[in-house]
């Protein structure tokens, strides 16, 4: 069954069709990814379904509703969370705090109730503080619970944001090329964690990814775009042979 | 060094960490309940000043410090807090209804300008709040049956329970009331800082884009932020009235507005104990200056400080080598210097060096 349908969507900048009528179905429990050359719009259509940009057309539907024209801090809520392809994590504030921040959409205490610091605020704290402690656990993250994220390694961050998705309770994660900037050791430890997330939290994935051995090792389906455009669909090796990707990734053969 | 182990997650929701912290700030209190008994009313009147600041300084600090966003224009909400309180309690009011009309009206008004100021960032918004508080001069002239015109209004003296409050026939119960608000104030800060409604404020302040993605309604957390800081600020600029007694258009003039900003960058941006730090300096340095200036005098033959504008020179003086210094603020010295003594003989140099901030993507502002 499709968690997330995108239909036909697209969206120019000045004139520069950066997505052009894509559509595509994710289905409930797999990781589908995104590959393509840079600028193909593959972050684009990621920003498109959180709702940072406004599609030209198309519609986006998310568990049957429709999410075209939901604000963006709605979006959390009805169960999608996303990574950035640079981290935007809050740097001045430990991995708890940036865990508990991922709540957000789960709250259920009005600023008034914060203030006077009523004894629901309290218990959602703790609970809050529960859920975020079972995601440190999940992600070994325990270590660094209290360090500042300015201090940290940049594969540490790059955990610590998928962390923060998590605690915001998600259906849908939509990770922004999870693997960019890892080593080799760092890539294949997030092969791991992608595939706990699909086994054991039966969480469903959206990826954008360059790193083809992560690709091939996680992805159920993939889909290749170009320049905004559709290019191929179906799994990694049948997408990886298909003539129209290799072109786009390797230009024409000349005569 | 010390080392804490925690056993509940209670400990890290509560506002003091440990028995340690819980009674090195009760010995503070103390010190600053006993300190009518131990200061001269002089000093204590002083004390007042720096809790008065205080609070205004918290007020900025919850918008610029804990949400990012700047503002030029401060003392026009302390204007607005100070003439509707002295406004309401020559109409009869009591102390503490008319204290908390003037920070609801305040925090309305804070409301109502947020929505449009709060779409610019930056230095735009830093001339739009540095506008706002020219034209709250203005307003305080033409506001006639309010504000009193050009000559100003009077405090109103303040009955409490049976005694009257007043700053130079009962200084000591002056001290009282502001510490009591002081205090109040800075629980109100901690409760926001340690629940949901602080962390969406920080979110804000880091990364607006992910702030979005993870369910912060940006608009609506921010206009809250600045309308919370205006209260504040208002109880700061109702104290003081009572403090200076009287006040006109030239008591909240633009200037004001720049020393609370940089009451809090020197103190610390982004800490509750910075506004502290920053109102001490703000209240205390110009008196350094006029007794260093007079120890120099004597010596020279001639007073120093009577060349103009010696101390304001001064004063831009030492924030300048505090922000190429110390960036952190009087807050982040502090915090060096505790943790020499906790690490002690074990500290390093390089300890507080700035690590590398990794690219952050503007395309989605």
């Amino acid at each position: 069954m499709s968690l997330l349908k995108v239909d036909s969507l697209s969206i120019a900048f000045g004139g520069v069709k950066a997505v052009d009528n894509i559509s595509f179905e994710v289905n409930e429990g797999e990781v589908f990814t995104i590959v393509g050359p840079n600028g193909a719009g593959k972050s684009t259509i990621f920003n498109l379904i959180s709702r940072l940009y406004e599609p030209l057309s198309g519609r986006i539907t998310f568990d049957d509703t429709d999410i075209t024209k939901l604000p963006a801090h709605d979006i959390a809520k009805l169960g999608i969370a996303r990574t950035f392809q640079n981290i935007e994590l809050f740097d001045h504030s430990s991995v708890l705090q940036n865990l508990l921040i991922g709540r957000h959409s789960q709250r259920n205490t009005s600023w008034i109730q914060d203030l006077l610091f009523l004894p629901k605020v309290r218990r959602s704290e703790r609970e809050h503080r529960l859920q975020v402690e079972k995601i440190i656990d999940f992600l070994e993250l325990a270590p660094y619970r209290d360090k500042l994220i300015a201090g940290l390694p940049y594969g540490i961050r790059k955990v610590v944001e998928i962390a923060r998705a998590l605690a915001a309770n998600p259906k849908l994660i939509l990770l922004d090329e999870p693997a960019s900037g890892l080593s080799v050791e760092e890539t294949s430890e997030m092969a791991w964690w992608i595939e706990d997330m699909q086994k054991d939290l039966g969480l469903t994935i959206l990826m954008v990814e360059h790193d083809m051995s992560l690709v091939n090792r996680v992805s159920d389906r993939v889909l290749a775009v170009a320049e905004g455009k559709f290019l191929a669909q179906g799994t990694a090796a049948e997408v990886q042979a298909n003539p129209q990707v290799i072109e786009a990734y390797l230009g024409q053969e000349s005569v | 060094m010390k080392a804490q182990f925690k056993h509940s997650y209670d400990q890290d929701i509560n506002i003091f960490d440990d028995k340690s912290q819980l009674i090195k700030y009760g010995v503070l209190l103390l010190l600053l309940l006993m300190a009518p008994w131990l200061l001269s009313n002089y000093y204590i009147s002083e004390l007042s000043a720096i809790l008065i600041w205080s609070i205004s300084g918290l007020g900025l600090m919850l918008l610029t410090g804990h949400t990012g966003q700047v503002s030029l224009g401060h003392a026009a909400f302390m204007a607005i807090g100070a003439f509707s309180h002295m406004a309401l309690m020559a109409r009869g009011w009591n102390f503490f209804p008319a204290l908390i009309a003037c920070a609801l009206i305040t925090g309305v008004i804070g409301a109502i300008i947020a929505r449009p100021i709060l779409r610019t960032s930056g230095i735009y918004l830093a001339i739009a709040t540095l506008a706002l508080s020219i034209i709250v001069e203005d307003i305080a002239i033409v506001a006639e049956p309010i504000t009193g015109g050009i000559s100003g209004t009077f405090a109103s003296p303040i009955n409490l329970f049976g005694y009257t409050i007043d700053r130079y026939i009962t200084p000591k119960a002056f001290y009282y009331l502001c510490l009591a608000l002081v205090v109040l104030v800075t629980l109100g800060y901690i409760n926001l800082l340690r629940s949901g409604t602080g962390r969406s404020f920080l979110a804000i302040r880091d990364s607006e884009v992910s702030a979005r993605a993870l369910g912060v309604n940006v608009p609506q957390a921010k206009t809250l932020a600045f309308s919370i800081s205006c209260a504040i600020t208002a109880v700061g600029g109702a104290m003081y009235g009572h403090f200076v007694q009287a006040v006109n258009y030239e008591s909240f003039t633009v200037i004001i507005s720049i020393t609370i900003l940089l009451q809090i960058v020197i103190g610390g941006l982004g800490s509750i104990h910075g506004a502290f730090f920053g109102a001490v300096v703000v209240v205390l340095l110009p008196q350094v200056i006029a007794i260093l200036g007079d120890m120099v005098g004597q010596g020279a033959g001639s007073s120093i400080t009577s060349i103009p504008g010696i101390d304001t020179a001064l004063f831009a003086l030492v924030i300048v080598i505090m922000i190429i210094y110390e960036p952190r603020g009087i807050y982040g010295i502090w915090i060096k210097i505790r943790t020499w003594f906790q690490m002690f003989p074990l500290y390093r140099k390089g300890l507080f060096r700035r690590s590398k901030t990794y690219l952050k993507t503007e395309r989605m502002r």
